[in-house]
């Protein structure tokens, strides 16, 4: 229990999806205008990590890794080639699926976070914690874990994000750093302050 | 000639006019995750050129024959095939340089600037001019890269391409490496600085503000005259 704890914190803390790997940073810095928007992308993008990573991790376990198929007396054959194109179809699939399951059950969330769904499937931060966890070699509850705790790391970060930019637009910025510029800057010391996190051992 | 002007243009305007990451917010992260030195920033660059200029090829071909509801699956699959190719060239040639590359080779197939080229231009384009449009934008990423690789590699290191040119002082030299630039947040602020320089080149890209200062409403008191508190 103590082990999946802290690679909980390490994955929100220490190794922050956004802040310290630079994942999901096109709609990171898209859409965090507001705080509203940007929460309902943070939740959107939480829970389908949660869903793929796992997925993609029983995928590789049990069909891409060499002598996965034995079962299929084709104990020799190394799929692993295969391996970016699977993640990213499941990474669609389950996106759309979540979609037209959310349409038709849960109409108030689907109304919420509709907009960012589709957004979700070119969010470098999924594709990129499943490289991540294959590259680690982590095993199925760990990849849980892992996806979950990646997901509310990005949450943390796009929100806190979105706050500051929301106070930004009050302030009087130089004319050509206004907008994406200071943006950028901000991030640069949002992830400054992030790093103070990286002494701390588990 | 007008024909050959607007191809030079396509291929030109994406690099400083309507820079993919200065502008249009595309392809962020893996702009400032490979740039600590200058190798693998050149290794991703043409990578990635490649990639969007054949992705947005391929794609114009067959783009009579998309249904546009499943568009997104058919580019995502053409994106990744080549991604693939990619990747286990660099896995077969450059072995120690994938390995640093780590992920991001991989996350080729997620960065929106492939993604969104394909789906802005060449869904609407012939072929050529897609290519084209492919290789500028590749181009407009890749100028932007290797100056930040340039930056951080000479001021975190003291080298370039592993090269010694400013010889640090623990070689008997005289340069203080300044690690700050080997760390992360490094980038955010050369990137956002390379954007306040070309916005100022190029004024036509500045944002418009959403809130301006009101003037001054209170009348001007001397500081000698003013009531003391």
């Amino acid at each position: 229990m103590e082990h999946y704890l802290s690679l909980f914190v390490r994955t929100v803390f220490i190794e922050n999806m956004a802040l310290s790997f630079f994942l999901g940073m096109c709609t990171f810095l898209a859409i965090s205008k507001q705080v509203k928007a940007a929460l309902g992308l943070g939740i959107a993008v939480v829970v389908v990590l949660t869903i793929t990573v796992p997925l993609n991790n029983l995928i590789y376990h049990y069909l891409l890794v060499p002598g996965a198929l034995a079962w299929a007396g084709l104990g020799e054959v190394d799929l692993r080639f295969l391996s970016l194109i699977s993640y990213i179809g499941v990474i669609a699939a389950s996106v759309q699926i979540m979609e037209m399951f959310l349409d038709r059950y849960v109409p108030t969330l689907y109304n919420a976070l509709g907009v960012f769904l589709p957004l979700i499937t070119v969010n470098c931060a999924i594709l990129g914690a499943t490289l991540l966890m294959v590259e680690r070699q982590l095993l199925f509850a760990e990849s849980v874990v892992y996806g979950f705790g990646a997901g509310v790391g990005w949450l943390l970060a796009i929100v806190s994000l979105a706050s500051i930019r929301e106070r930004l637009k009050y302030s009087d910025v130089p004319e050509g750093l206004r907008g994406l510029g200071i943006t950028f800057i901000t991030v640069g010391l949002m992830s400054l302050g992030f790093m103070a996190f990286g002494g701390i051992s588990l | 000639m007008a024909m050959q002007s607007s191809w030079r243009q396509r291929l030109l305007e994406p690099i400083f006019d309507n820079n993919p990451i200065a502008l249009q917010i595309l392809g962020i992260c893996s702009a400032l995750a490979v740039t600590t030195s200058l190798a693998p920033t050149v290794v991703m660059c043409v990578a990635l050129t490649v990639v969007t200029g054949l992705s947005n090829f391929f794609v114009s071909l067959i783009r009579a024959w998309i249904p546009s509801n499943i568009r997104i699956i058919v580019q995502m699959t053409i994106i990744s095939s080549l991604v693939i190719v990619v990747d286990e060239v660099l896995k077969a040639s450059f072995y120690d340089i994938s390995k640093q590359l780590s992920v991001f080779v991989g996350l080729i197939i997620t960065n929106c600037i492939v993604m969104g080229r394909a789906e802005a231009y060449a869904m609407k384009n012939p072929p050529l001019p897609s290519l084209l449009d492919g290789i500028g934008n590749g181009l407009g990423y890749s100028i932007l890269l290797l100056v930040v690789g340039t930056v951080r590699e000479l001021f975190g290191s003291g080298s370039l391409f592993g090269y010694t040119v400013l010889v640090p002082v623990t070689e008997g030299g005289w340069f203080y490496p300044t690690n700050l630039f080997l760390l992360a947040p490094s980038a955010f602020f050369i990137i956002g600085l390379m954007i306040w320089g070309l916005r100022t080149w190029k004024t036509e890209q500045i944002e418009p503000t959403t809130h301006t200062l009101a003037p001054n409403t209170r009348p001007l008191v001397l500081a000698a005259t003013a009531p003391s508190r």
